[in-house]
């Protein structure tokens, strides 16, 4: 018996894929179990080989593994894209009936599950409900009660009418009957359910609930996968809160109009991948010099230029890090799971209002659209406070004022942050601009102006780093010898990881870094450690070009930039194989 | 209309480095005019602008302003206008700002009809780099970048706004202050996007389009009795005539309802709690 399950739904794009694992991870969401998700996509509306998987476990569960218990195959190539993690165990679940299917038979081993399934969904009122039955035959197959997909679906076909649940309802009943009727197989699953409710969502929609329950109120983008989910979740939603979201003509102007919608007070936030970050560039400098507080999401895909839309990477570090011509200070935070997305990006406004600064908050393809099941706990939102920094009303406005009652919204204070007032504030009219300017916000080439105010944005990181918490988050054992280093989405691979070196008697220290900029200090754990690694979805090693700059030591490395995730296992064996290996002197 | 706003209070204690006789004083006071005609203090205003000589108007200005970056004045004034539907917008831009880089955004924000007055110093020419040939300039007009001229027609930008769907279109001259304020107030009236495109001589790079020649070559809609400018018919006629200089409303559809209207977009969304409200829990079940 296997202690989790993976499951996967694969067809062409359009065959309603996404909607149909949806469905079924959020009844075993309901049912008390744990789930993850992952998807293969390709960058195109029909047609193309498209994938939803799906692990879930009594236990938490953070990360894909190279196994396939149950398929539901709507085309072929479903099973050829898949047969590496198929097994002796696995059941394949398709219609022998569909055109294209009727010769299918399944390799070797494993069991081939033939159930009519549209015939069944015309039984029940439809062909298009054939997803449908197909989850209600994995449901006999998998020992799970077909009745815990009925909430599912009433959230999923509610706004279409009660007869059309009924008709889902009775498509799902009809599939676990056929394969229980039909079938002589015992299979080797039987899913446990608990009294636990989970939350289930996926990382753009931890980033758009986190905007609105942090106060954001202005959304101004541009469609690009993998971001668009973020503004899809907030339209609708952000309304009720007396927010808009704006779908602008291209990146420009949404990151303009959002550092308009800044200036005018609002909490204003864009969204958009790699390509659309470049777009931003020129609007991002102006955005840094003008001391606007602006959230940028920058959901990352694989690139260069237009690389690998809908495969993931992380890729766009030194971007966030670097990009920009001239020197802005900035902060980039990356978030290591998806509970955690939602808190930094309250955080997000709240550092940049409190400092005045554009905020990089960047998660990566893999988490954007994964749904993973959260305790409800970690979304305390009696727990968040809204922290608007020195946000000056207009009986504050006179303190701030100079000798002839001009206000100084770039005063350089000892901590480095001025004083912000927002249109519509008697006494606090000012100007900004993206020339280097005075404490008036007037134009200014004077040697002295020049040094202060670089000077001045440059303390406010100083600051930042006082008065803030930028710690890493720490698992595994902290004594021991090697100390691997990962940032943003690698965190619950790696965590899983750990667990699959403890079998080998692998005792590993792990540092998940969600602050890129300003960041740890990570010198005394490298110094402790006799082997460190950094593992990162990329090429080149970004993160690790960070660690040895900053401590002054060479560092293993780990980068997958295939387009795929990490994996616990793969991760841990290459561990393995870095421990193994004789240390090399780098010249 | 509150009438105890002075217009000397809209002047920022900033000297101008514009040229002395450039056509952007006028377009400049005629703002600062109408603004304290219309009753809104500097404290309710916003200015967005981009770079160039056109771009300063910020500076000069005591009001809120953004001096942001070449062609993108719109976007910004866009995102302060829906987040604080309170103020009154003016984005502030030229031909180069409007017609060249900022065309993208010029052509969307006359679509989306959000309730911005826009202002282009139109002097037909890159001054501040001194003295290219720009969007508007003449097809023969010679300078450093076209000894031969720009051998292409120039922009209509008045066409551009009508074929995107603009409910005010509006031309001016920097230089007929009492028109071009009355223009200007009736532009900040109007209750969606509104171009006002102001004819705002060079004197240092233009010697083309000068005082001299607009004082002949345009012709006031306001002396056409038999003009209507709700009628698209006629706007389109006067619009694709380019053998005249036009001043005045050209075009304006008071039916067509403004981007707030139309999203339902009203409250001023500064304002915040110190907690989320109590909505953001139901959004959390959502996630059940």
């Amino acid at each position: 018996m296997h202690e989790d399950l993976n499951w996967a739904i694969g067809g062409e794009a359009g065959d309603g894929i996404d909607s149909t694992g949806k469905i079924f991870a959020r009844a075993l969401a309901r049912s008390g179990r744990h789930v993850f998700t992952s998807k293969d996509f390709a960058s195109r509306i029909r047609g193309g080989y498209t994938a939803y998987k799906l692990r879930t476990s009594v236990d938490e569960v953070q990360s894909v593994v190279d196994r396939l218990d149950i398929l539901i195959a709507l085309t072929e190539r479903t099973v050829e894209e898949n047969l590496d993690e198929l097994h002796d165990d696995s059941v394949i679940i398709y219609d022998g009936e569909q055109a294209g299917m009727s010769n299918f038979e399944a390799p070797e081993g494993m069991t081939g599950l033939s159930v009519p399934l549209s015939d069944l969904a015309e039984e029940a009122g439809g062909a298009i409900m054939r997803n449908v039955v197909a989850l209600g035959a994995v449901c006999e197959v998998a020992g799970f009660d077909v009745e815990f997909l009925d909430e599912a679906l009433e959230k999923r076909f509610g706004d279409k009418g009660s007869s059309i649940v009924e008709n889902n309802k009775k498509a799902a009943r009809l599939g676990a009957e056929f394969v229980a009727e039909e079938f002589e197989e015992t299979f080797p699953y039987d899913l446990e359910t608990t009294d636990n409710d989970y939350l289930l969502l996926n990382g753009d929609e931890a980033i758009g609930l986190g905007a609105i329950a942090g106060g954001c109120r202005f959304y101004a983008g541009y469609p690009i996968t993998p971001a668009t989910n973020v503004m899809e979740y907030l339209v609708g939603r952000i309304e009720k809160f007396g927010g808009h979201v704006v779908q602008a003509e291209d990146e420009l102007a949404a990151v303009n109009m959002a550092l308009g919608g800044a200036r005018a007070g609002a909490r204003s936030m864009t969204a958009t991948s790699g390509p659309g970050i470049d777009l931003m560039s020129e609007a991002f400098g102006l955005v840094a010099q003008s001391e606007t507080p602006l959230v940028i999401a920058n959901v990352m895909r694989s690139g260069p230029s237009t690389g690998m839309p809908t495969k993931q990477e992380q890729g766009d570090l030194n971007m966030m890090l670097y990009g920009g011509h001239g020197e802005i200070p900035r902060f980039v935070i990356t978030p290591t799971t998806i509970a955690d997305t939602f808190h930094k990006t309250v955080e997000a406004f709240n550092l940049a209002e409190k400092y005045q600064i554009p905020v990089y908050l960047s998660i990566d393809l893999a988490m954007a659209v994964t749904e993973q099941t959260v305790d409800p706990d970690e979304f305390d939102i009696d727990a968040i406070e809204i922290d608007r920094g020195n946000f000056v009303r207009e009986d504050e406005v006179e303190q701030w004022q100079d000798d002839q009652g001009r206000f100084q919204p770039h005063l350089p204070t000892e901590d480095g942050i001025s004083p912000r007032t927002v249109p519509g504030t008697e006494g606090g009219i000012h100007m900004s601009t993206g020339l280097e300017h005075n404490e008036l916000g007037r134009r200014t080439e004077d040697v002295d102006d020049r040094v202060e105010q670089v000077d001045k944005r440059e303390r406010k990181v100083e600051t930042a780093r006082e008065r803030e918490d930028f710690s890493p988050r720490e698992f595994g054992d902290p004594d021991a010898d090697t100390l691997v280093i990962g940032w943003g989405s690698t965190e619950g691979a790696m965590i899983e990881a750990l667990d699959f070196l403890a079998e080998d008697d692998i005792s590993v220290r792990y540092l998940s870094v969600p602050y890129i900029y300003p960041r740890p200090d990570l010198t005394e754990a490298v110094q402790e450690a006799e082997t460190v690694i950094v593992a990162e979805a990329n090429a080149t090693g970004q993160f690790a070009d960070i660690v040895e700059h900053d401590v002054l030591e060479r560092v293993d490395r780990i980068n997958k930039y295939t387009g795929v995730r990490f994996k616990a296992d793969e991760l841990a064996e290459e561990i393995k194989d870095i421990l193994s290996e004789p240390s090399e002197v780098i010249a | 209309m509150s009438t105890d706003v002075n217009f000397t209070e809209f002047k920022s204690d900033e000297q101008p480095t514009w040229c002395p006789g450039c056509g952007d004083f006028g377009t400049m006071n005629g703002i600062m005019r109408a603004l304290a005609n219309k009753g809104t203090p500097p404290k309710d205003t916003f200015v967005a602008a981009g770079i160039g000589c056109s771009g300063k108007i910020g500076t000069y200005m005591r009001a809120y302003a953004l001096h942001g970056v070449h062609g993108r004045a719109l976007p910004v004034a866009t995102g302060v206008k829906l987040a604080n539907p309170d103020l009154e917008v003016i984005a502030a831009g030229g031909d180069g700002d409007g017609y060249s880089i900022g065309t993208n955004h010029f052509i969307h924000a006359v679509r989306r009809n959000v309730n911005v007055t826009y202002v282009v110093m139109d002097n037909r020419i890159y001054g501040l780099t001194k003295g290219q040939a720009s969007p508007t300039s003449h097809e023969d007009f010679e300078t450093g970048t076209t000894p031969e001229g720009p051998k292409q027609p120039p922009v209509n930008p008045l066409a551009l706004a009508l074929a995107a769907g603009g409910t005010f279109i509006a031309q001016s001259f920097s230089s007929d202050a009492r028109r071009h304020v009355e223009i200007l107030e009736q532009a900040m009236e109007h209750d969606g996007f509104s171009l006002v495109n102001t004819f705002s001589p060079c004197v240092t790079f233009n010697d083309v389009d000068t005082y001299d020649y607009y004082k002949d070559a345009i012709v006031d809609l306001a002396d056409d009795e038999d003009f209507d400018r709700t009628d698209y018919d006629q706007a389109k006629e006067k619009i694709l005539d380019r053998d005249a200089e036009y001043i005045g409303v050209l075009y304006e559809d008071e039916d067509r309802p403004s981007y707030a209207q139309a999203h339902d977009v009203s409250g001023d969304m500064s304002r915040l709690d110190e907690t989320p409200p109590d909505g953001v829990k139901d959004l959390v079940d959502e996630f059940y």
